[in-house]
């Protein structure tokens, strides 16, 4: 008998790979294959699947709770046993467990949470601020301190707003050769804090910045790190950190463990995580570390910063948003979008489809493979809502769709939903807004 | 300007086995093909016939991506929620030599070009083929939607399917007309093998396939096919192209209108739909069959309009043209004479074949539907209201019984119509 | 010049389903695709090859059947591919995979010294964007993301554009350097049918675990600190109220706007746009 693979069902992650003490399972073209001559049907492999891939053919139906990872030494105990040695056993038998749960992370040097506030051309990224105040959830469930860190060059002004959005401890590199972003000297400075001091978490911003950054540090460091992700969680048991992130074009939500080095580091997707309060004067420690950056050495050098001021590169900071799909039908009828927009003071967008079709250019499309956007209202005329584009705007805050088709995706993620003719309710709206809104003026 | 033996235009069934053929009697062959790659843009019911594929790669079940081997053949007569089954089986199917199986033809024409590509021939996707090249009157190559798109041959097969632009671009055939052309759709639903083996009676790993008339097709002519694979079941109906537009109906609807039927409705059950495909398929028939050569060029497959529509005979058709004129082009090129004299050799091969004696035995079929378009309307129900009151047990003697059937049928058509149908249907099929 | 293309083969994930039901991935028919990312990376070292001279040589990491992508990504007119494939490389992370192939790089410029090095932004299956910089790192090579424009290549230094959240910033970086690119970098070309029959006869060259000096214990699944523990289906987001707009459209669209304002989501504000006539 050997563990039996559903091949419809594995998706090669390779947890059961990993985690099969007699290495009998190989993951052969992205699946998992179960060597029946090693397997003894220890199940570890069923538990750990995160598909329900993998059963014992006796019991397919209820693998997990017939797998009790206890089972085995709460057997050995109803085994009668000599008094000295059953003091001795029950001992041994508490160190055993609490050694399969002992915390991975939390317990060893490697300690606190860190949160890398990018600042660049005097601004500090808002989603900095998100994850301090993320990263103090988790800092509380694993017990830990949470720590802020500021590299660039005359950062002083960035330092107390660090301690007003929650961290307790700043780290500050400030030099010249930070001035402009640039991934060497960037990820030098950090990675010389992060082997100082040995954090066990590390969160930034999955922006342009984070994701550049991030993965050059990670090399260096040799640890693991998951981008872009949405949901942040500490696993009770073992403090791991639960980094969850959409994957296959966000088809599917994945949570990623990273259970053999450290730092755990993950990228977050900016105004995804809740904005904490701000405590204006809250103190904390401050640590200057002094790092010499030898200019001559650093390979790059930024020539020119174009700012940007086009509309649709704030996309993911706009307030109110309206986005047209493939249902406005041809480019002429962007107007009835334009108008409403108008009305609102909003940021047109719109879906892959409108893209394609060139009404709109690639900045302005909303999605998986555009922007996030988590406006107050998202307005979507004629979006059908694939699930590429849901996962890009269905964290806005209110959500009104307008589209003919009632089983349309969009309208059941919307706060409200019309269905009908958008040719005829996009004016009809933007008309009733005008009438509204003047009304306010004139008062 | 690179210079092949043959170019053959379409990677399909028929282009392919010519590939193959004109590529063992040692010519160097290119194919041509729009698709990402050979298989991506064939659509069909999905059974292969055992007997013409081993003539292209003998004992190609040995190793080709198939589905299941076809052990038994249902029909089935639909009228309204009735129907009346007849079907043949023979466990022997499932054996060597095998009568069909049924297949996916994207998986089975990728193996296919893999063998083509094994035996020498280049196979280039993403390419159209725009037009011929010339010089004189003579065809020396073509001309691809491609930067330096010229390729020089001394021949051209074509098989680019049922869409004929290149063959009517060359004046051997004419553009298509909905009344010669069927729509296809087709499915394919999801269900676990069990569920599949037990619902059509199955051991393991055999397969059935379901030809469905009648109300199937909502009375225009056309068929609907049911086929078992390892893991899923195609549907499909099969209808010409005009009677649809006439009734205002979509291919979709015409699916839809099946799987709605209860005998099918319970097979289906609990199914997932995987994919969705649409084609179009040339209606064939012999009297359609364009002009199949000329000088330096031969057509073969869709594009020669070379369909069995009665037994749904399609790929075995391209694939034995397709094979016949890989040899004929060799032949040609080996002897150096590719005039139109010398191609002639192709078609005299095809009558001599089943491809051609097939088509000719049928030809009146198509013409004998059309032309008595009642007789999809009339029978279906005409035949389920006899089996229905033969069977009905209602102590009514049998012999009554039979008086009132047949005063029944002449209600429904009169006696002089149901001679003039029977003599019709028997030249047209026997 | 010589530049090396980072290349992956990616399932079209607008095509990747969850089953709502099973709460699996739903792979099958996928098709796969050259990841679009890297499709542009590859248009731009052909580009700059036409311009300046040298060659092109494509790297990727799959299965055996990635043979397919390469055999495709030559129509474009590169010189070499290489198909690193193996089973001690299966259930590699990006840490892993980037290994693997600085690893190959490493090893084609022994024998070929490189001057670029482009990779696609991201591949669309993961979007991790961590493998080009991961490479760049391990190489030692300057890295220069998410580039949208080569202002300048020199002998010693290219000059790029990149773009970011707040606007677009011009580097320069010395040579030898490896950028990411974005699709803006320009247009796919549609290659040559001379090109087309170059890539049909080629056979793309496949090294193996034992072709390189690897440490095994960086690849795979135990060369990879990060895995999966748990997969599901997005959360959907529960519906609101839907209303019919097909018969009376005008006051369906009145009815709406008023409740947004009855609910305080829209304020009448005096600085709104929307109030002049």
């Amino acid at each position: 008998m050997t563990v039996a693979v559903d091949k419809t069902k594995c998706i090669g992650c390779g947890a059961c790979v990993v985690e099969c003490p007699i290495e009998a399972l190989d993951l052969i073209d992205g699946l998992a294959v179960v060597n029946p001559q090693k397997c003894n049907d220890n199940g570890k492999c069923v538990i750990v699947c995160p598909t329900n891939a993998l059963s014992l053919p006796n019991q397919p139906d209820q693998p997990k709770q017939a797998l009790d990872p206890e089972a085995g030494s709460k057997f050995d105990l109803k085994e009668p046993l000599p008094d000295t040695v059953k003091d001795y056993a029950q001992d041994n038998q508490k160190k055993a467990i609490s050694a399969q749960v002992t915390p991975v992370a939390g317990g060893d040097v490697w300690s606190g949470v860190w949160v890398i506030i990018e600042y660049s051309n005097g601004k500090v990224a808002p989603v900095s601020w998100e994850l301090l105040g993320e990263g103090r959830k988790l800092a509380d469930s694993i017990g830990c301190g949470l720590c802020g860190v500021i590299t660039g060059y005359q950062v002083d002004s960035v330092i107390p707003e660090a301690f007003a959005y929650g961290a307790e401890k700043v780290y500050v590199v400030d030099h010249f050769a930070l001035k402009d972003y640039r991934t060497e000297p960037y990820a030098e400075a950090i990675t010389s804090l992060v082997t100082k001091y040995q954090p066990e978490i590390i969160l930034m911003g999955a922006t342009s910045m984070g994701r550049d950054v991030f993965p050059a540090i990670a090399t260096r460091v040799q640890t693991g790190l998951t981008a872009d992700c949405t949901v942040l969680g500490i696993d009770p048991e073992t403090k791991l950190l639960q980094q969850t992130r959409p994957a296959f074009g966000g088809n599917i939500m994945a949570t990623i463990l990273c259970r053999t080095s450290r730092p755990q580091m993950a990228t977050v997707r900016p105004r995804v995580m809740a904005m904490p309060e701000r405590v204006e004067g809250r103190e904390g420690e401050l640590i200057h570390e002094e790092i010499s950056f030898d200019e001559t050495t650093i390979r790059t050098k930024v020539l020119e910063f174009i700012s940007s001021d086009a509309k649709s590169a704030f996309l993911d900071k706009a307030e109110i948003i309206v986005a047209v799909g493939l249902g406005i039908a041809a480019k002429r009828n962007m107007v009835l979008a334009e108008e409403l927009a108008e009305v609102l003071g909003a940021t047109i967008a719109g879906s892959r489809g409108a893209v394609e079709a060139g009404w709109l250019t690639h900045d302005q499309q909303v999605g998986q493979s555009g922007t996030t956007v988590r406006p107050k209202i998202y307005i979507a005329i004629g979006i059908s809502g694939a699930i590429q584009h849901l996962v890009g705007m269905e964290t806005s805050d209110f959500i009104i769709a307008i589209n003919n088709d009632p089983e349309a995706s969009i309208l059941k993620v919307a706060n409200y939903g019309i269905v009908g003719d958008l040719f005829q309710i996009v004016p009809a709206m933007t008309a009733e807004f005008k009438k509204r809104l003047q009304h306010g003026v004139a008062n | 300007m690179e210079n092949f033996d043959v170019i053959v235009v379409g990677g399909g069934p028929a282009g392919l086995s010519a590939a193959l053929s004109a590529a063992q009697a040692g010519m160097k062959t290119v194919v041509i093909e729009r698709g990402d790659y050979p298989g991506t843009k064939n659509v069909m019911g999905g059974i292969l016939y055992t007997k013409a594929t081993d003539l292209i790669v003998p004992e190609f079940w040995k190793e080709a991506p198939l589905e299941r081997p076809i052990i038994e053949q249902r029909i089935a007569m639909l009228s309204g929620d009735e129907s009346i089954l007849a079907g043949y089986r023979d466990p022997a199917w499932a054996k060597e030599p095998y009568n069909a199986h049924s297949v996916f033809r994207v998986k089975f024409d990728r193996w296919l070009a893999q063998q083509a590509e094994k035996a020498g021939v280049m196979i280039i996707p993403e390419t159209i083929v725009e037009n011929l090249l010339y010089k004189g009157d003579n065809v020396v190559g073509v001309r691809t939607g491609r930067a330096e798109g010229d390729l020089g041959a001394k021949v051209v097969i074509i098989a680019e399917g049922v869409n004929n632009f290149l063959a009517v671009k060359a004046g051997l055939a004419k553009p298509l007309k909905p009344e010669s052309v069927a729509v296809t759709v087709k499915e394919v639903i999801a269900l676990p093998k069990e569920k599949i083996e037990d619902r059509f009676c199955l051991d393991e790993g055999q397969g059935a396939t379901i030809e469905l008339y009648g109300d199937s097709t909502a009375g225009m002519m056309g068929v609907g096919f049911i086929y078992t694979n390892k893991e899923s079941i195609s549907i499909g109906v099969g209808a010409i192209l005009q009677p649809l537009i006439r009734n205002n109906w979509t291919p979709n609807d015409l699916l839809e209108n099946l799987k709605s039927k209860p005998y099918v409705k319970r097979l289906l059950q609990g199914g997932e739909t995987k994919e969705y495909l649409s084609h179009l398929i040339p209606e064939g028939g012999y009297t359609q069959v364009p002009k199949l050569h000329r000088q330096g060029v031969l057509v073969v497959g869709d594009t020669a309009m070379l369909m069995n529509s009665l037994n749904r005979e399609g790929s075995n058709l391209a694939m034995i043209s397709g094979k016949i004129a890989g040899e004929v082009a060799a032949q040609a090129i080996k002897t150096g004479d590719v005039s139109d004299q010398a191609m002639t050799v192709y078609e005299t091969r095809l009558r001599d074949s089943f491809v051609l004696k097939d088509l000719h035995h049928y030809r009146h079929m198509g013409k004998f539907f059309e032309e008595n378009t009642h007789l999809l309307k009339v029978y279906p129900k005409l035949f389920s209201q006899a089996v229905k009151m033969y069977l009905t047990a209602d102590g009514t003697p049998k012999k009554q019984r039979q008086k009132e059937i047949i005063k029944m049928a002449f209600e429904k058509r009169s006696k002089g119509g149901l001679i003039k149908d029977i003599y019709g249907a028997w030249r047209a099929l026997l | 010049m010589h530049f090396v293309v980072c290349l992956k083969q990616v399932p079209d994930t607008s095509e990747v389903r969850i089953d709502p039901i099973t709460n699996t991935l739903m792979r099958e028919g996928v098709p796969s695709i050259i990841n679009p990312y890297d499709a542009h990376g590859l248009e731009e070292a052909i580009r700059l090859k036409e311009k300046v001279g040298g060659k092109v040589t494509i790297v990727s990491m799959g299965p055996p059947q990635a043979k397919e992508a390469l055999k495709k990504a030559m129509t474009f007119g590169a010189d070499r591919a290489i198909l690193l494939s193996d089973r001690a490389f299966g259930g590699s992370d990006s840490l892993a995979t980037a290994y693997i192939l600085s690893s190959a790089i490493q090893k084609i410029q022994e024998t070929d010294p490189i001057d670029l090095v482009f990779a696609g932004k991201e591949a669309i299956d993961g979007d991790t964007a961590q493998t080009g910089p991961g490479i760049a790192q391990r190489l030692g090579f300057p890295q220069l993301t998410y580039a949208i424009k080569i202002q300048e290549l020199t002998e010693t230094t290219v000059t790029v554009e990149r773009k970011t959240e707040s606007g677009r910033q011009i580097v320069q970086a010395q040579l030898p350097a490896l950028i990411t690119v974005e699709k803006e970098l320009n247009d796919l070309r549609y290659a040559s049918l001379p090109n087309m029959m170059k890539a049909a006869a080629y056979e793309p060259e496949v090294w193996d675990v034992k072709s390189l000096s690897f440490d095994t214990k960086k690849m795979g699944l135990k060369g990879s600190p990060t895995s999966v523990s748990r997969i599901f289906a997005p959360p959907g987001r529960s519906g609101g109220e839907i209303m019919d707009g097909t018969k009376d459209p005008a006051a369906t669209a009145a009815t709406v706007v008023q409740k947004l304002f009855q609910q305080n989501i829209i304020m009448v504000n005096p600085l709104a746009k929307g109030g002049k006539s």
